[in-house]
Parts: C-alpha cells; sequence; structure tokens
C-alpha cells in the first residue's frame, strides 16, 4: 500500500468528516441550549440544499447561494421556533421530539410537490471543478474547499461564543436559564437565535453538500442519521464533542472503506456502540445529563 | 336498540318486521362482495419501491402500468370486464414486498402480480406467489429468477436480465488486453451485474483489476475512489442503480476518473442522467431496454410515446417505466387471449404471445419465462449535442432479441 494512497484516502475522510460536523454541529448546538431534539434537522439540511441552488440559479452564481440560503434559512428556522417549538419548553423532551419529527414530513412532501420526487443536478461552482496536484497525488478541487470552509466556520463559530459578550450570555444560558432572566435577559430572543443558528448550520451543510451528492428530497434521512450518531459520540450538547466525533466518523468510513469496503457504513455504528460502552455520555458528554 | 323499542308503538312497527328490516340491512351491507364475484374486475397487484432510492424509476413504472391498464379499459376491457391497478409501496425491502404481496393475493384477491424493482426484492415477491400459484411478471433485472431453483410456471421475467446487457455493453466498449476495475452495489443487483461482466470481459480477453463492494444507498462514494484510481484500470464499470449511479458518477467524475478512463454501467439510467446533468454522464455508455429516441426507428415506440406523452402533460418515458407498461400490456394481452384469468389458460396464453408494445417483438421463452427481446446500448451525449432537454443519449447499438443472447435452458438448470 502506497504512502499516496493512504494520504488520499485520509483526506477523503476529512472532506466527508467535515460535512458530518457542520450537520452535526446545529444538531447538537440546539440540543445543547435549548434541550430540544431537531428530527427536522435532515429535513431542514435537504431544504437548504434546495435552496441554495434555487439561490444559485436565481444569481447565476455559487457563491450567493452558499452565503444567501445559510441566512434566509436561518431566517426560517427563527420563524419555526417561533411558531412552533417555543409553546413546547419546559414540557418532556417528547414533545418537541415528535413536533420536529412530524414537521420533517411535511418539510420533505413540501419539497416533493414543489420541486417533484426526481433529483435536481447541481453542478460544482465553475471555480472548484476538477482536480488539485497535492504532491502526492489529485484531490478534487470542491471537497479541499469543503474542509476549508467547515474549519474557517468552526473557528468564526468558536470566537462568538467563547470570545464575545453574546456567547457568554448563550453559554450561560444553556447552564441556568432561570437565573440569567433573573439577571434581566431576555432569553426567548437567545433561544430564537440559538434555533436560527441550528437550521442555518444545517443549511449550510446541504449547500456545501449539493454538488457532491445529487440533490432530492430524501437527502436529509440519511444525514440525520449520520449527524445522530456524530453528535452521540461526541456528547449530546457538546460542540468540541461534534467536531472531534465527525472527523473520527468520517476518517473511519473512509480508512475502513480501504481494507473492507462493504464495512464502510456499518463502521460508524460500531464506532458509537463502543463509545457507548466505554463513555455513555459520549466522548466530551456531561455525566448526568439526560436526553 | 333503545330507539326502536321506543318508536315500536308509536310507529306500529312489529317486532317481525324490525327483524325483517335489520336482516335486509345485513343483505344490503353485504351486498358489494356477493356484486363484486357477478361482474369481476381484473385486479392486478403492483409492488414498487416508490420510497427510497430507486423512486423515481419506480414512480415511472406506476405512470406506464397506469397507461396500459387505462389503455385496455377504454378499449372495453378484458374478456369485458375492467382492470383495476393496485399499487403498493415494497419501500426496496424484500420482507416488506413479501408481506404486501401476501395481502394483494389474500385480502385483495388479485389475480396476478407485477412489478418491483429490485432484484433482491422480486425474488421476496416470487417466493410468494410461487407458493400461492399467482402469475408474477417481474420487470427488474435478474439472473436468478429464471434459474430452475428460483422459476415455477407461474414466474415470468418481462425485464432485460444481467446477463444480456452486460454482454451487450461489454462487446461495445471493452477490447482485447483492457484492464477493468468494478465498483459494485453489495446486492444480488450488483453481484449479478459484476458476474455478468466478468464473463463478459473473460470472453474477450480483458483482464480483470480489481472490485469494490459499496453497501446499497450509500451517499458518498469519495472514499472508494482513491483505490479504484490506483488500479490503474482502462474501464471502470459501476454496477448499482438508481439514485446510487446518480451519486457515484457524480462522485467519481469529481475525483478525476474520467480522463484516466472510461466510465461504463450495465444499465443507464433516464432519470439518474438528469438528475445529475450532461458534463457528468457525457461519454457514459450503458445498456437499456428503451430509450424514447427509439421512436425514429420504430413505430411501436413512437405510439407508445404518444400515448405517454399524451396521458403525463408531455413527459417522454423513461426506461424502467416502459417495464411498467410492456410488463403490465403482456399480461392483459394474454388474459384477453386466455378470455379471463384462468391461471393455467393465462399461462398457456403467455407461453404462446408474440407481443410488441414498446420497441418491437418480444416473446417470453417457453422453458424458462425470459422475455427474448432486443438490448440497447447507449452513449450520454454531451450538452452541446443535445438537440433538446430530452435528447440525452445516442443509441450505439440495438441487438435485435435472439436466443443467441440469452443463457441455455440446460444451463439454467431446466429439463430440455
Amino acid at each position: 500500500m502506497d504512502l499516496s494512497l493512504i494520504v488520499m484516502q485520509l483526506l477523503s475522510g476529512i472532506a466527508l468528516g467535515a460535512v458530518l460536523v457542520i450537520t452535526a454541529l446545529g444538531l447538537t448546538i440546539v440540543f445543547g441550549m435549548l434541550g430540544v431534539v431537531n428530527f427536522a434537522h435532515g429535513a431542514l439540511f435537504m431544504i437548504g440544499a434546495y435552496a441554495g441552488l434555487y439561490l444559485a440559479s436565481l444569481t447565476g452564481s455559487f457563491w450567493w447561494g452558499l452565503l444567501l440560503a445559510p441566512i434566509l434559512m436561518g431566517a426560517f428556522g427563527m420563524l419555526i421556533e417561533f411558531v412552533l417549538i417555543r409553546r413546547l419548553y419546559g414540557r418532556s423532551i417528547d414533545d418537541p421530539l415528535l413536533l420536529t419529527f412530524g414537521l420533517s414530513y411535511i418539510l420533505v412532501e413540501g419539497v416533493r410537490i414543489v420541486f417533484g420526487s426526481d433529483g435536481i443536478p447541481f453542478p460544482t461552482p465553475s471555480q472548484l471543478i476538477g482536480v488539485l496536484d497535492l504532491g502526492v497525488g489529485f484531490f478534487p478541487r470542491y471537497r479541499l474547499f469543503v474542509i476549508a470552509l467547515v474549519a474557517v466556520v468552526l473557528l468564526v463559530l468558536w470566537l462568538l461564543l467563547e470570545k464575545t459578550r453574546i456567547g457568554l450570555i448563550v453559554r450561560a444560558g444553556a447552564r441556568d436559564p432561570t437565573i440569567m432572566q433573573v439577571l434581566g435577559v431576555d432569553i426567548g430572543r437567545v433561544w430564537l437565535a440559538i434555533f436560527g443558528l441550528g437550521v442555518g448550520l444545517a443549511a449550510l451543510g446541504g449547500v456545501l453538500a449539493g454538488p457532491m451528492r445529487s440533490v432530492n428530497p430524501e437527502m436529509g434521512s440519511l444525514v440525520l442519521a449520520e449527524a445522530f450518531v456524530v453528535t452521540v459520540i461526541g456528547g449530546l450538547g457538546s460542540i468540541a464533542g461534534a467536531v472531534v466525533a465527525g472527523v473520527m466518523v468520517g476518517i473511519s468510513i473512509s480508512m475502513v472503506a480501504l481494507f473492507a469496503p462493504e464495512m464502510a457504513t456499518i463502521v460508524m455504528f460500531a464506532l458509537m456502540a463502543v463509545v457507548l460502552l466505554i463513555r455513555p455520555q459520549g466522548l466530551f458528554g456531561v455525566k448526568g445529563r439526560t436526553a | 336498540m333503545k330507539t326502536i323499542g321506543s318508536n315500536q308503538t308509536r310507529l306500529k312497527i312489529s317486532r317481525r318486521t324490525a327483524l325483517a328490516g335489520m336482516s335486509a340491512g345485513v343483505a344490503t351491507l353485504a351486498m358489494p362482495r356477493l356484486g363484486r364475484a357477478a361482474d369481476e374486475t381484473i385486479r392486478i397487484g403492483f409492488p414498487t419501491p416508490l420510497t427510497g432510492p430507486y423512486a423515481a424509476e419506480a414512480r415511472d413504472q406506476v405512470k406506464c402500468a397506469e397507461l396500459a391498464v387505462k389503455l385496455a379499459n377504454d378499449k372495453g376491457g378484458i374478456a369485458g370486464r375492467k382492470v383495476e391497478l393496485l399499487v403498493r409501496d415494497d419501500k426496496l425491502n424484500a420482507g416488506e414486498a413479501a408481506t404486501r404481496t401476501l395481502e394483494l393475493i389474500e385480502k385483495d384477491k388479485v389475480h396476478a402480480v407485477v412489478g418491483a424493482l429490485s432484484s433482491a426484492v422480486q425474488l421476496g415477491v416470487n417466493e410468494v406467489t410461487r407458493a400461492r400459484g399467482v402469475i408474477y411478471v417481474s420487470i427488474s433485472q435478474s439472473d436468478t429468477i429464471n434459474e430452475a431453483k428460483d422459476f415455477s410456471k407461474y414466474t415470468f421475467h418481462e425485464a432485460l436480465n444481467p446477463h444480456m446487457t452486460t454482454a451487450a455493453v461489454a462487446q461495445m466498449t471493452l477490447k482485447k488486453g483492457m484492464k477493468v476495475a468494478h465498483l459494485v452495489a453489495d446486492y444480488a443487483y450488483g453481484h449479478e451485474m459484476l458476474r455478468g461482466f466478468k464473463r463478459a470481459q473473460a470472453a474477450i480477453g480483458a483482464e480483470n483489476v480489481g472490485e469494490i463492494l459499496h453497501p446499497l444507498g450509500a451517499a458518498d462514494y469519495s472514499t472508494f475512489m482513491p483505490r479504484l484510481m490506483s488500479m490503474r484500470p482502462d474501464v471502470l464499470c459501476i454496477s448499482n442503480f438508481g439514485r446510487d449511479q446518480a451519486n457515484s458518477i457524480k462522485q467519481a467524475v469529481d475525483f478525476g476518473v474520467k480522463q484516466q478512463m472510461k466510465i461504463i454501467v450495465p444499465v443507464i439510467l433516464h432519470n439518474q442522467r438528469v438528475a445529475v446533468g450532461p458534463d457528468v454522464f457525457e461519454g457514459v455508455v450503458g445498456g437499456a431496454n428503451y430509450y424514447w429516441g427509439l421512436e425514429t426507428q420504430s413505430k411501436t415506440a413512437a405510439s407508445f410515446n404518444a400515448a405517454f406523452k399524451a396521458a403525463n402533460g408531455g413527459a417522454v418515458p423513461t426506461d424502467y417505466g416502459a417495464y411498467g407498461y410492456s410488463g403490465v400490456g403482456s399480461l392483459l394481452l394474454a388474459m384477453q387471449a386466455a378470455g379471463g384469468t384462468d391461471n393455467d389458460k393465462v399461462v398457456d396464453a403467455l407461453e404462446k404471445l408474440q407481443y410488441d408494445l414498446t420497441k418491437g417483438p418480444q416473446h417470453y421463452r417457453k422453458c424458462d419465462h425470459q422475455s427474448v427481446q432486443s438490448v440497447l446500448v447507449l452513449e450520454s451525449k454531451k450538452k452541446s449535442a443535445m438537440a433538446n432537454d430530452n435528447d440525452l443519449f445516442a443509441i450505439v447499438a440495438n441487438d435485435a432479441g435472439s436466443d443467441n443472447m440469452l443463457r441455455s435452458c440446460s444451463e439454467l438448470g431446466h429439463a430440455t
């Protein structure tokens, strides 16, 4: 087995992991801060891809789609929070779970009605078509771009949460919302923003995945399962956990694909089982946090 | 009961008339059941994967099957009886398909079953229909359903089989000494296609440099690409179906596979070509049972296209859609010839049937009930060569149906 093959395989795994990270991140932030398990996350990922495609064809540029779709979807997420999710805070975890589960069906069927069930072509942006010579081998430009973009988004998100006043409020609000309210913070607005951020991240994942996979109404269901696995491995609600677990899952899939391709999908679940046996709360999960 | 009792005195209804009225009521409720038996519609069960990665192809099958039923009913039905299609979602799962098929037979009392799109699922359907002695016309590619161990006199296979399509595609694309690598969906369809290609490439003298099996319904194929490229083949055969075909070809092209090698597929799918666009599919060669562009060569294709367009807002029929039409259509022709739904008479009529529904003459070979028919080889056009949005493929071969393209009946284990 030569070095080039292993490097290429590793890169494939990281690119795969990057999409997983961005998608799992939205899921885990919403759970960590709001305690809502968002089953519509996959459907929102899918709608993000459609929105990106639509906006890209409207403006004639992939980049506008990439920028605007997550923002618009974030606003749509806030609308969902305001109209639906908000009413269920304080109730058991099952209520928002069932609500979002139902919502995902409505969203998927809605897209089927508007765009049809067949996939729609999502061309790779012209600047990123083709492969780049890395010295050890050739790798698709677009996938390298995805890795870089996800790294930037992670950095911005980290700065936002760790270094700003907003981040401080968000982190404190996740820890103890009642005290925050006593201190005069409108925690409802924080939750609104967080849900919007979660949906925006799902949409970003969808737009990024668009040029790699075909865009179709079912593309979210597989992603949702993957995102959940990543979230569980990393620890529910943990941002660092989502990042580490996402990359770990991507690389595991990729490396297993090299030696036993038939096992490539199963390895993710095996990894989850092993982690749960050793650390039931996930790699970065807080002990005692009940899901 | 209470109201009847209280009204009894006022309306002077005797106990006897009340009872008589009630039994008449019960009889009326039971009537539809009795009535149905007298002027019975012909019911055809149609399991197909309406949800999941093959949904696009499945929906086309339903549209075409409905067209076949509509055309028959417009002509006054079959042997004077109306025809009804009972579509069920098999969810691309053999267990689900078997349950739905059993329900169709036991509860809905269907007279025959047509359908199933996945080769693994069709074998599940076949198990049930075979055990119940119900005619099943399979419209999914399979190499095993005609083999003696899976076969029964009630099993008919309208679709092409992997042996036919891989041989035709290999003939057009492979040459002696070429290196061939395979990416294969890890289930019956993929395995059978791989077997077909390996058999064909051995006959041509091409060299096998490796094969990778991928899980059915995988969303990402990038992790298979580095190894496939390290095999340095001249030709990459991608044997998978539905959305898997679109995704795997797209990702192979992203990795620059086409600069190094040619991509061929056993079956090239209209819907998947539409789903990923002309640039990605450009130059990909694959087999097909049908392509609407045949209408310049075949009168039947032209009239099938016209009927489909009229019923579906101007859309053209697709490859797997056409199977829905010819599968149901051939069965209805046989029922017409048999004068009804008597099982043995219909089997007999199917064995004798010469039909031409979509692309030219076809018939079911008597020993194994495989439909002998033409095989197309298509090449995906580049964008600049397309006359319109539907102009997807160039027909590079149209091999007329003959026994020579099938495995012999003794090879399949049948007594000859």
